[in-house]
């Protein structure tokens, strides 16, 4: 499938000339084409900030809601039609400090979706404060004396959580990302897949250089079946690991747990109510002998 | 003291009072169904503590030959199972009411020059059988035989209450039933105490619904197929009632992470295509408002039911208030649509929580189900829900390639598709948004997307639920009530017997009816009952129709209005 089939006409771009939400616009596409899903079957679901805005420059189904709660929504339009392929994609402050609370309880009710989160270590929008990655000592007009909170490690907390697939990768390598994304959509059940990214205007910190500089990848030995090395390797902090941290493939998802769609398969939009069972039922409430 | 008494009325309020974990609940559960199949006109109430143990809890159940749905104040009889029981209805007990206690249980509770006292061993009973837990179905037992119910009656509802239970707690607690059903038989007899109430033909085939029910019930028949909730009191029934149909009717019931999750998934639930509710209480709804705000930006349907407590803050947890009219009417930020209902008979919560999904489906609103705790804990026998004309009206169209979410149209209504049906693709934004979708910063395009929104509001117009008038059309003196008051309210007036009064309840209270200001233009005098402190619904009424209702009957002690006490405010306005 070419990516083109999800490219959008006479598009005026929000983001800054070298922001990492480039190549991850162009990256997921990618990864969609060859996975040949179609526009009319995906939902991408976003929240708010400058990586919640990637789904407008799709061609596909969106739902762009309020900051922090594209989890919730992205779970329960999975479960009312299990048939579409839905992807939740956000910054960092969107889902680990406004939506943290969400991010902890999808990976416990496992929904089959793909988080993507691009984690660029600020808050770019509302021009350059803390995020809840943001690096010790990282000065920003708020955090004045630099950054002293413990930032969120998104890996480590998903492998506490025994989610299914917890990976990362890095913008600023295409071919090695577009693998994971495809693996992390292909996962059934909730996948997270945390990418780093630099952001030109407000992090000056952690470039594209310092980010080459500062990650690795995981060795090919990594078992990624074994949660403690998984967690060892969420916790490494000399240079920070890319690939796919952690699977469990045991699980079951969201849609499987709750029990409507064992005999049947009909999206809730297709179904009907059946007046005979309703009637039955209020019969009960005659208490009649 | 006197214990030969004959209730010639056709009409008696017993009380039972204990501590949570007593089983007062049980005893209400069994006694209504029980007085229900015998035929006899029920209703019954609660109010408890926010606690799991200790405390003191109250049921409230009167059984009538004609038909009782309110509150009264009077106690006829009383049956307190824990020490302390006494000081918590002393206001409501008088000289005409009989104690049945436990002498030894309660002590010194009571002045027996003073009070009709009949001491009966529930607790000695309860320990006999094995553990003095099982008292309260020995009350309920003693009950069932001083109104001539036959003990096969009160055994088949035990027996059916424990069923999941093991083999020897049914054995015990029908043990405790039979035992207590002597009690009733022997201690007591007939030629103490007599009860005259006579069985109601219509009874049989009527249906005995708590407000609970007749909500969750209106969902199924709405179409409801989601909901997603946070527990809060008094809400969580409409959830558990649906996690307990979920299975039979294909509904998913999820319990979210906090209000603000299961408001986004009711409202992604929607985009999916599904009909989705969710249930709070206004603590709640407080964490549910930004959400409220999006699917007023999306266009989003959604079905909110708000069962009132006292606030501010977490207030009374377990206890009742009419408060929360305002918030539901301004919640969110921004402007957009909306529609409030407030249902008044225990129908009235099938009727129109049905209706809301419809409402919400065809216009794209958020369309609010406004009880209180009043509302959702009491129950009483009524018609059986009538089914006939109840259709789930779906409004999604497939798409075509060009399809646009906010297509610009005359009415306000853009047709709403869903992903996956038809070739179109649907995308929503929380920020405004051009007819495709997508995010704009178009002031022009702004302009004409809110007013496309707004109109929605004109339109909502046509399909306004009227208020109801009982009593005379010649009326100079107009009672304004709604929600949950209705049929105290009824009662109230009633007790009032002028041939000048009569009373207006709003079922539907935004937008308000048309009608309105020609009802109260046309009495003399108008007074308004509501349970709350500021008088919110009168304020409403003044700023669409001009009118300032001046006599006003609050009530905000975390209780509903008392019938006597209703009427007696009632009167004294009037004379």
């Amino acid at each position: 499938m070419d990516t083109q089939i999800f490219g959008m006409a006479n598009l005026d771009i929000a983001w800054c000339p070298g922001c990492g939400n480039y190549p991850i616009l162009k990256i997921l596409k990618q990864a969609l084409a060859e996975l040949e899903i179609e526009p009319t079957n995906l939902v991408l679901v976003s929240g708010i900030g400058q990586a919640a805005k990637t789904p407008h420059y799709f061609k596909t189904n969106l739902f762009d809601g309020l900051h922090g709660r594209a989890l919730p929504a992205a779970t329960a339009i999975k479960v009312a039609n299990p048939a579409l392929t839905v992807i939740a994609e956000s910054g960092d402050g969107d889902m680990y400090g406004e939506g943290g609370n969400h991010f902890i309880h999808t990976i416990r009710r496992n929904p089959d979706i793909t988080n993507i989160v691009h984690n660029n270590m600020v808050y770019g929008l509302t021009k350059g404060q803390a995020s809840p990655t943001s690096q010790i000592g990282f000065k920003t007009p708020v955090q004045v004396g630099g950054v002293f909170l413990e930032p969120f490690n998104p890996l480590a907390v998903a492998i506490a959580l025994d989610a299914g697939f917890v990976a990362r990768g890095f913008a600023g390598d295409a071919e090695q990302t577009k693998e994971i994304i495809k693996k992390a959509i292909k996962h059934k059940g909730y996948a997270l897949v945390d990418i780093f990214q630099p952001c030109v205007s407000f992090n000056k910190f952690n470039t594209y250089e310092w980010f080459k500089k500062h990650t690795c990848y995981l060795e090919d030995s990594h078992d990624h079946s074994n949660r403690n090395e998984a967690f060892k390797q969420a916790t490494e902090k000399e240079k920070l690991p890319l690939g796919i941290f952690y699977t469990n493939l045991d699980k079951k998802t969201f849609e499987e747990n709750i029990g409507i769609y064992q005999e049947n398969q009909q999206p809730l939009y297709e179904r009907k109510l059946n007046f005979g069972k309703l009637h039955n039922l209020i019969e009960t409430f005659k208490i009649a002998d | 003291m006197d214990n030969n008494v004959t209730f010639q009325k056709n009409d008696l309020s017993i009380v039972l009072c204990g501590q949570a974990g007593q089983g007062i609940q049980t005893v209400e559960y069994l006694l209504t169904r029980i007085f229900k199949l015998t035929g006899y006109n029920v209703f019954a109430t609660k109010e408890y503590m926010s606690r799991i143990r200790g405390g003191t809890n109250s049921t409230g159940i009167r059984i009538s030959s004609g038909s009782v749905r309110a509150s009264v104040s009077r106690i006829d009889i009383f049956v307190p199972l824990n020490q302390g029981a006494t000081q918590h209805v002393e206001k409501r007990i008088s000289p005409q009411t009989i104690i049945l206690a436990e002498k030894e249980t309660i002590s010194d509770d009571f002045d027996q020059t003073r009070h009709k006292f009949i001491d009966v061993p529930f607790t000695k009973t309860a320990s006999e059988i094995g553990n003095k837990i099982y008292s309260n179905v020995v009350a309920v037992g003693t009950i069932a035989s001083l109104f001539g119910i036959k003990l096969q009656t009160v055994s088949k509802y035990v027996k059916q209450f424990f069923s999941a239970k093991s083999d020897d707690v049914i054995q015990k607690n029908l043990a405790a039933a039979k035992k207590g059903f002597n009690l009733g038989t022997h201690l007591l007899g007939p030629s103490k105490i007599k009860i005259d109430i006579r069985n109601d033909a219509n009874v049989k085939d009527q249906i005995l619904l708590s407000g609970t029910e007749s909500v969750a019930l209106g969902a199924i028949a709405g179409g409801c197929n989601f909901i997603s909730a946070y527990p809060m009191s008094p809400s969580t029934g409409v959830l558990v009632f649906l996690a307990k149909q979920a299975k039979d009717f294909g509904i998913i019931a999820e319990q979210a992470e906090d209000e603000i999750a299961a408001m986004n998934m009711a409202i992604g639930a929607w985009y999916a295509g599904a009909r989705a509710m969710v249930t709070t209480s206004g603590g709640g709804f407080a964490l549910m408002t930004e959400g409220l705000s999006l699917a007023g930006m999306l266009e989003s349907p959604i079905v909110i039911h708000l069962a009132q407590r006292p606030g501010p803050a977490t207030g009374l947890p377990t206890r009742t208030e009419q408060a929360d009219l305002e918030l539901a009417l301004y919640a969110g930020h921004g402007e957009f649509p909306r529609i409030i209902l407030a249902p008044g008979k225990i129908e009235d919560g099938f009727y129109l929580t049905q209706k809301a999904f419809n409402l919400a489906d065809k216009y794209q609103v958020p369309v609010f189900i406004l009880t209180d705790q009043y509302f959702v804990d009491s129950y009483y026998n009524t018609s059986c829900l009538d089914l006939s004309d109840i259709n789930v009206e779906k409004h999604i169209i497939k798409t075509g390639v060009d399809y646009k979410r906010y297509k610009l149209t005359e009415n306000g209504i853009s047709p709403r598709g869903v992903p996956g049906f038809g070739e179109g693709l649907i995308a929503v934004d929380s920020d405004e948004h051009d007819e495709a979708g997508h995010i704009t910063e178009d002031l022009d395009l702004r302009t004409r997307m809110v007013d496309k929104r707004l109109r929605k509001c004109e339109l909502l117009k046509n399909e306004i639920i009227p208020p109801e008038l009982v009593g005379s059309e010649d009326y100079k003196n107009l009672v304004v009530c709604w929600g949950s008051t209705y049929n105290i309210v009824r009662e109230a007036v009633k007790n009032l017997g002028r041939d000048d009064a009569a009373f207006l309840h709003f079922k539907q209270v935004y937008p308000l009816p048309r009608e309105t200001i020609n009802y109260l233009q046309k009495a003399q005098k108008t007074i308004i009952v509501e349970n709350n402190a500021t008088s919110q619904f009168a304020k409403l009424i003044k700023l669409h129709t001009g009118i300032d209702i001046k006599d006003k009957i609050l009530k905000y002690s975390g209780l509903s209005f008392y019938v006597e006490e209703l009427t007696e405010r009632l009167d004294g306005l009037l004379n």
